[in-house]
């Protein structure tokens, strides 16, 4: 070979067929601030044009890529305005109508999500962002595919404890809601602290108001194959290990970079951010739990894992930075319970806790995600969860994100089945003593300090 | 454009022969060949050049993947982008 030897080609091969590697998502942001309307039924019209005409060519050329790259690209998404801003200026109660929409769009386009039935609320809420996440449950069990999201603490504006309690009832009338699906329809909700506005990945994505009109965002993946890589290193000190996992990370990432600028070429469509994330899959091999298992640890979640967790998420960032020409979205390591089949193995015997799960959001991407709690906790308990993990990401300057399933009907030690790439989860235990008290409070958690940081 | 072939499975009589009159059918050019035998297994590499290709070249690598199947091959044609991309600073 000219260029390449043997063993670079096959080294990729084999990353493709035997250790997952793939692109997560391409996902078009697509901005509807020029969709507004006072009739709601005329903004839902333009809405669903102006998604439709903007993403009409993206899963075909999603296909393209794929084919001619031999690279699998697993998912194309649609992201769009944080809709309280859109359904904001028409005059209706219940934004439902839009999420319709919204899913009429995505099934139209054929993508496998569309994301942005969103409310952006950290420090208030305006009238509209309060319908929104009134709409949020009606609104997600109608609708099949859409997904939502509610920012609701930032580092600047500290932590809207008002938004956080009045998640915890939404969250719990969405499983209600979908009650028959065992609370599904809180799969495709996310609750936010320090929201990015270009994360191409899915339940949290939306197109944030400083984006463009249209822009391409590339989520890679790849756990599977940085597992790999440290299998070649066993015993060694950390100091390869982060070597190992960089320079796996480099090139995934490359390949990221590559198919966004394909797709933001054959799109017409400008290149936004690869955001350098290892995403599990349930499928065996592509575990994120696994990788912090062969650093040494005997299971997921036992002394030890936060450091592995934030050598990893550290060491993926550094690997990836310089293989893009811009990075964003979340980049990190994600942990969602149900989506990694060592963490749903990990959880199943009883090594990983909700607690320890909190301590790792501390040092990786995102946070609590996809984590089945039983039916019966109250709405209050969840939302102390969710300002626990507001308040990481507050201090931490970080992105943290809660995404909890209270099954109806379900208790600890039954099982959640989601299926496809969301996977099935056990459902874990939470503290049964009381946080109403402190839920009821409302108000807000005023902003950090940023200096004096200890 | 520029793209690698690779087949691997079990050697047999005819693998080269087979692959090259499927490319030389569809207009492809082969640059370059590479062949070992790795553990039993047939490993070969290619770079083509499918500019002139008689198919859109997703089609063709559907045509070789589907003919190394019916003999117990896998066989990828990628565009050499991504190698330059995973493998090149």
């Amino acid at each position: 070979m000219p260029m390449f030897n043997s063993n670079e080609i096959l080294d990729t091969i084999h990353m493709i067929d035997q250790q997952h590697l793939d692109v997560r998502t391409i996902t078009m942001g697509v901005s509807l601030l020029d969709c507004c309307d006072p009739d709601p039924k005329a903004a839902c019209g333009k809405i669903y044009e102006k998604i439709v005409r903007s993403a009409k060519d993206l899963v075909k050329t999603g296909e393209d890529i794929e084919a001619e790259f031999g690279i699998p690209i697993v998912n194309k998404r649609i992201s769009v305005t944080p809709m309280a801003l859109v359904a904001g200026a028409s005059r209706c109660e219940d934004y439902t109508p839009f999420a319709v929409a919204l899913d009429k769009a995505r099934a139209e386009t054929g993508v496998n999500f569309i994301g942005g039935f969103s409310a952006l609320v950290q420090k208030g809420m305006t009238p509209a962002d309060e319908r929104l996440i009134r709409s949020i449950p009606q609104a997600l069990a109608e609708t099949e595919l859409v997904c939502g999201s509610v920012n609701v603490g930032s580092t600047k504006a500290g932590i809207n404890m008002d938004a956080v309690a009045l998640m915890g009832k939404t969250i719990k009338e969405l499983a209600a809601k979908t009650a028959d699906s065992a609370g599904f329809g809180c799969a495709k909700l996310v609750v936010f602290c320090n929201a990015v506005e270009d994360n191409p990945f899915m339940a949290g994505a939306f197109h944030g108001v400083s984006e463009g009109d249209r822009v391409i965002n590339v989520g890679v993946s790849g756990p599977g194959v940085v597992y790999h890589a440290l299998q070649s290193v066993k015993g060694a000190s950390f100091d390869v290990v982060a070597e190992t996992v960089k320079k796996t990370a480099f090139r995934i990432t490359r390949m990221g970079q590559l198919v966004a600028q394909e797709a933001s070429r054959r799109l017409d469509v400008p290149f936004g951010i690869v955001d350098l994330s290892l995403a599990p899959t349930p499928a065996i091999g592509d575990s994120v739990a696994r990788i912090l298992e062969e650093m040494g640890l005997e299971v997921c979640g036992t002394h030890g894992t936060t450091a592995a967790l934030a050598l990893l998420n550290d060491a993926v960032k550094k690997g990836g930075v310089m293989a893009s020409s811009h990075v964003g979205g979340l980049s990190g390591a994600f942990i969602p319970v149900s989506e990694d089949e060592g963490m749903i193995a990990a959880a199943t015997n009883g090594t990983l806790c909700l607690d320890k799960l909190e301590a790792m959001t501390c040092v990786c991407s995102v946070g609590l995600d996809m984590i089945a709690v039983p039916g019966d906790t109250s709405a209050e308990t969840l939302s102390a969860i969710i300002a626990d993990e507001a308040a990481i990401g507050m201090v931490n300057s970080k992105t943290t994100a809660v995404r909890l399933i209270p099954a109806p009907g379900k208790k600890v030690g039954d099982r959640v089945e989601f299926g496809g790439l969301l996977g099935s989860a056990p459902v874990m235990p939470v503290h049964p003593e009381s946080s109403a008290a402190f839920v009821g409070r409302g108000g807000r958690i005023p902003a950090p300090m940023q200096s004096l940081k200890n | 454009m520029r793209a690698i072939v690779t087949v691997i499975g079990k050697d047999q009589v005819g693998i080269i022969a087979r692959v090259c009159a499927l490319l030389s059918e569809q207009g492809v050019n082969v640059l370059d060949i590479s062949q070992t035998i790795l553990q039993e297994y047939f490993t070969m590499i290619m770079l083509v050049d499918a500019a002139q290709a008689k198919v859109p070249f997703a089609e063709l690598v559907k045509l070789l993947e589907e003919d190394g199947k019916a003999q117990g091959l896998v066989i990828h044609a990628q565009r050499e982008d991504i190698f330059n991309a995973m493998h090149r600073i």
